[in-house]
């Protein structure tokens, strides 16, 4: 299973990896912004994406709007400090599966990340 | 400065460390920043537009803002790291996020972190808003954050709702 991580904070990407490594996923690849993550995406289609909101260059809403265009199906969470109910609702019109407000902790994301692959079939 | 998004800074500075580092934060007294201080080493910035304007800095020194980096990013930290600014900015960014999600009826944006790194720098600011500054300690050092807000649109919605949640 092909997991996009897709934050502008290697830090962020970093503690992502280890939480996904923890729970068996290797095959991952990583974007600093929207534009490098549509190139990515347009090359090969991930099972699993994990998108911040506020990044440089394309931000993660407009991300998510752009992949949505033409793809329907591949599981997006949101990962982003923006936590305010008109925001969460914002990225689910958009067509986020899941949503993550950080600060997070690893057994918080470890859930999020666990629910939306039971909810593919994946887990 | 309006003092109605102390609180929130405060709540939100001590989830961060407390879930991000697993560190409490002992939050002292906030007080108005004077002209000649505080000076750090390391500041990160983050400005806030839209209903109400200003920006937070937190504020650190190399050692604190080193073993809080570490502790955050989960290996090895030093100023020279390549990931040193990149792990100090997105605490900042955490703290700027979870206060504005309880500015309720004030919608704000933030913009991406800024780092300065540098010896007893001390962060200027512009003198129409007043700045208060608030002491932390925790058990990896002591930093400060500082907070400079106002409201640039009146609340939409329940006023009384926003004031209670933001007092």
């Amino acid at each position: 299973m092909k997991i996009m991580l897709v934050d502008d904070s290697r830090t962020i990407r970093n503690i992502q990896k280890n939480v996904l490594k923890q729970i068996g996923h290797t095959d991952l690849i990583e974007a600093e912004d929207g534009v490098v993550a549509l190139g990515l995406f347009q090359k090969e289609v991930p099972d699993l994406m994990l998108v911040d909101w506020n990044m440089p260059n394309m931000d993660g809403i407009t991300l998510i709007r752009k992949i949505r265009e033409t793809n329907k199906t591949v599981p997006i969470i949101m990962c982003t400090t923006e936590a305010e109910k008109s925001r969460i609702l914002e990225a689910i019109k958009a067509g986020v599966n899941n949503y993550i407000v950080k600060p997070f902790s690893v057994e918080s994301l470890q859930e999020k990340i666990e629910q939306t692959m039971a909810k593919i079939g994946a887990a | 400065m309006d003092v109605r998004f102390i609180n929130p800074f405060v709540k939100s500075i001590c989830n961060t460390f407390e879930t991000m580092c697993s560190l409490p934060v002992t939050v002292k007294k906030p007080e108005m920043k004077t002209d000649n201080g505080p000076t750090s080493d390391v500041s990160s910035i983050i400005g806030f537009s839209g209903d109400a304007a200003g920006s937070v800095a937190l504020h650190f020194s190399f050692d604190t803002a080193s073993q809080l980096a570490t502790k955050f990013a989960g290996i090895d930290i030093t100023p020279e790291h390549d990931d040193f600014a990149d792990a100090i900015g997105e605490l900042a960014n955490m703290v700027a996020g979870g206060a504005k999600a309880q500015f309720q009826g004030v919608d704000v944006s933030i913009s991406l972190p800024n780092v300065i790194v540098g010896l007893n720098h001390n962060l200027s600011a512009s003198k129409s808003v007043p700045r208060i500054i608030i002491p932390c300690d925790t058990e990896l050092g002591s930093f400060i954050v500082e907070i400079g807000m106002i409201l640039t649109k009146q609340p939409a919605g329940n006023v009384a709702e926003t004031a209670g949640a933001l007092s």
